[in-house]
């Protein structure tokens, strides 16, 4: 009975750790710009690795397993913002204007990119 | 950007010997946690890889600027279980934007005075706030954080200073 209900929320969260993800894929889609696409890969980095580490979790019960998958829940959460904050701070770097508030800044027909303005 | 000033700042203090047994230690204990193979060609190569890995964090001056990391530990998951909280509210949000056909994002971005003083401090600051969607550190540079954040809402709830203040605590004294 015990093992029924683990079960039945374990696939409870990893459904909606595969949710996190479909989401924060379709945000990256529909999102307009470089800086606010950011934040939906961040929902499938952050969310979408928490709900889908405790549920392998809870499949693997009291074991060694289960520790190693949290160990690498946590490297994982302490390891993505950094890469994010690399990508992020990379791209300001190189002048691309966080402050473009909803513009698209995706290169017109007309008016390609300088060389070195990155925008 | 002046990089042997980053790095002479970086790098004061001297190493010390108790941290890197420290870390050695940590480092072989976890390799015998993950592998569970004692052959004699794999615990060489567990031996050689957590040598290295020690060479490595030398070389990034960890072992001169960590005096503070153990103290820390024992603070860690509460500020876990905060930050858990946290980041489950801002995804409900950030998964209301997206799916929301008019999508009424209004990106801003804000600068955050850390309170925290050290660098460790400042880093998990930064990182806190780029773990929790809708909120991302674009720069962090002598104890000021840019933020880009998704809506001006978000922007305001960390103007208010929750998670710096909880960061600051953290911080031994």
């Amino acid at each position: 009975m015990i093992d029924f209900a683990l079960d039945i929320l374990s696939w409870i969260l990893l459904v909606l750790g595969g949710g996190c993800v479909l989401i924060g894929g379709i945000g990256g889609l529909r999102l307009p710009n470089f800086y606010t696409r950011i934040h939906a890969a961040s929902l499938t980095d952050t969310m979408a690795t928490i709900l889908i580490f405790v549920g392998m979790i809870l499949q693997a019960g009291l074991s060694l397993a289960a520790i190693k998958l949290f160990a690498i829940m946590l490297f994982l959460l302490l390891t993505g913002p950094t890469a994010t904050y690399a990508l992020a701070n990379a791209a300001l770097l190189s002048g691309l204007k966080p402050d473009d508030g909803c513009a698209s800044d995706a290169p017109k027909a007309n008016n390609l990119p300088k060389e070195g303005a990155g925008e | 950007m002046n990089l042997t000033l980053v790095r002479h700042t970086f790098q004061r203090g001297e190493t010390r010997l108790s941290s890197v047994l420290l870390l050695l230690l940590i480092l072989a204990i976890s390799w015998l946690l993950w592998s569970g193979l004692y052959k004699p060609l794999v615990m060489s190569l567990g031996v050689l890889s957590c040598l290295l890995s020690i060479y490595l964090a030398h070389r990034m001056g960890f072992f001169r600027n960590n005096t503070n990391l153990l103290r820390l530990m024992p603070r860690l998951p509460g500020y876990w279980l905060w930050l858990l909280r946290e980041i489950i509210i801002s995804s409900l949000d950030v998964t209301k934007l997206i799916l929301k056909p008019s999508m009424p994002i209004s990106p801003t971005v804000v600068v955050l005075e850390a309170e925290a003083k050290t660098d460790m401090g400042q880093v998990i600051l930064g990182n806190s706030i780029t773990l929790s969607p809708g909120t991302v550190t674009l720069d962090l540079y002598k104890g000021k954080v840019l933020i880009h954040c998704l809506t001006s809402e978000s922007a305001k709830e960390l103007q208010k200073g929750e998670a710096n203040r909880r960061v600051a605590a953290l911080e031994p004294r």
